[in-house]
């Protein structure tokens, strides 16, 4: 049986993607058996993070629909051994997935995986709420800002009451609080909330704070998960964030402002 | 998700339960107007079940109905009808319903001391309510989460998000943050009060009379406070 893990937010733009990416890489490193699910039909964005865009045939909808298979449909990464990929369709929209639908892709999916990572779309609507209604744990990516931590707030109330796992009266989903894009020198301007601002305010266990980097974007850029990227503060992150979700004890890094010439080795190079 | 589009839940729901041997239009009236005149908020437009356990007459269903609804009452049903009774109740377009263990047969009798003796007397009205309750929620209430505690005092262990609302006809007590919208004494008694442990509200409201935040954000901000109803205005004092 495998553990399924949502990563959503409610809001857009914060980092889902690039996040159940490195999620995704990261269990795989470990030797975790894991696939990564783009749940956001007709935004696909997943494959350009990871680099296997010119690689799609069929896609989620299609194996949903039975025109395809699961084998013909997942895609094996070439960098990591264990990580596979299961594309969203770009011609669909969110209302192509069904509830029946999903819960037997991810039954068979479950079969074969330790890990389903479920890459959920923005928003409250069906989509997101088709991506978080199996999970069994979520991460709720956050940035540091008043806005997204009202949206991020909302989806845990949604998880806390519309999952299967609330329906059926089981143990709640295990939440997660992933702090992306975070800056301390914004936070120590007062332009940015801090790591204790938002852990007090969505009062749930903190599994990592990954750093406002440039690597990220050049790793989204190239199709690379930032987690391969070891030499560069966000993937040292997102390791530590893996090890957490493992069971892993890790000492939170990347929280105070770091030397000048740090900074300056990672920009300059 | 368009198969959420019909569901069919069983829920639990209190219900006040009338106690009457003479169910006669005329007598019923002049009754229970004596009886709403002492608490005519409290029984406004209350569901109400008639218990015919100890009442062998027949009466007439839909003139009891149409009594109800002028006395600002929703009558929904009996409970311990016979055969005739139920019949003539289904036949009116109310729900028969199964009285629920605490009140099968002799075991309502003997626990209240006294409403018994009141009962004998002929043509008393005994309206059974259950006291104030309490709803209680463990965790935290998440932004867009309404909660509503209807006839009962709202306890919440958590914090009450930015965005969220709780709301209750009794008190509100918050043993976390208020970020959010807390509405106390929501059907209109202004003895109510709102407690919590650290006051961020958008809003706080007791019986229609509300604050946002911006009145809020002197002394009490962020520590903890107690709001309530005193002469003409809201008040906020410290909570120890």
């Amino acid at each position: 049986m495998a553990k399924i893990i949502v990563v959503t937010s409610g809001k857009g733009g914060v980092g889902k993607t690039t996040s159940s990416a490195a999620i995704g890489t990261g269990l795989a490193l470990a030797g975790k058996k894991t696939v990564i699910v783009d749940f956001d039909i007709g935004l696909r964005n997943l494959d350009l993070i990871m680099g296997c865009e010119r690689r799609v045939v069929y896609d989620f909808v299609n194996v949903i629909n039975g025109e395809a298979n699961l084998k013909q449909t997942l895609i094996k990464d070439k960098r990591v051994d264990n990580l596979f990929i299961l594309p969203a369709s770009q011609t669909r929209d969110k209302d192509a997935l069904t509830k029946e639908g999903v819960e037997r892709v991810l039954n068979e999916l479950s079969a074969e995986f330790d890990f389903i990572i479920c890459d959920s779309p923005a928003g409250i609507e069906s989509g997101a709420m088709m991506a978080l209604y199996f999970a069994d744990e979520a991460v709720v990516v956050t940035n540091p800002e008043v806005s997204s931590v009202r949206d991020s707030d909302r989806i845990l109330g949604m998880l806390s009451s519309k999952s299967r796992r609330a329906e059926q009266g089981l143990e709640g989903i295990k939440e997660h609080l992933l702090l992306t894009r975070y800056n301390p020198e914004r936070v120590i301007k007062g332009e940015m909330l801090s790591v204790e601002d938002v852990k007090e305010i969505l009062a749930i266990e903190l599994v990592g704070v990954i750093p406002e980097s440039q690597a990220v974007l050049n790793a989204s850029n190239s199709g690379q998960p930032v987690i391969l990227d070891e030499e560069s503060d966000a993937g040292q992150a997102y390791l530590d964030t893996v090890k957490r979700l493992l069971g892993e004890a890790v000492p939170f890094r990347f929280l105070t402002v770091e030397k000048k010439g740090f900074i300056k080795r990672l920009f300059g190079g | 998700m368009s198969e959420h589009s019909l569901e069919l839940k069983g829920s639990l729901f209190p219900l006040s339960v009338l106690h009457c041997s003479d169910l006669s239009i005329s007598s019923l009236q002049s009754l229970l107007t004596a009886k709403l005149a002492q608490a005519p908020a409290f029984f406004y437009q209350a569901p109400l079940v008639i218990n015919l356990q100890d009442n062998d007459s027949n009466p007439d269903f839909a003139a009891l109905k149409q009594l109800f609804t002028e006395l600002k009452l929703v009558l929904v049903g009996v409970t311990g009808a016979n055969a005739a009774q139920k019949a003539a109740a289904q036949q009116a377009g109310l729900a028969v319903l199964q009285a629920g263990k605490s009140n099968t047969a002799k075991a309502v009798e003997p626990a209240p001391q006294s409403p018994a003796p009141e009962r004998s007397a002929p043509a008393q009205v005994v309206v059974q309510q259950q006291a104030m309750d309490s709803k209680i929620v463990e965790q935290n209430v998440r932004s867009g989460q309404q909660i509503y505690a209807k006839g009962a005092d709202l306890i919440i262990k958590g914090a009450v998000g930015a965005g969220a609302e709780v709301i209750a006809d009794g008190n509100i007590h918050i043993y976390g943050s208020l970020r959010g919208k807390a509405i106390a004494g929501a059907s209109g008694d202004s003895s109510k009060r709102i407690y919590c442990y650290n006051m961020q509200a958008e809003l706080v409201s007791i019986a229609g009379n509300y604050w946002l935040s911006h009145s809020l954000q002197g002394e009490f901000w962020g520590k903890p406070a107690c709001i309530r109803w005193q002469g003409e205005s809201l008040v906020i004092s410290e909570l120890v």
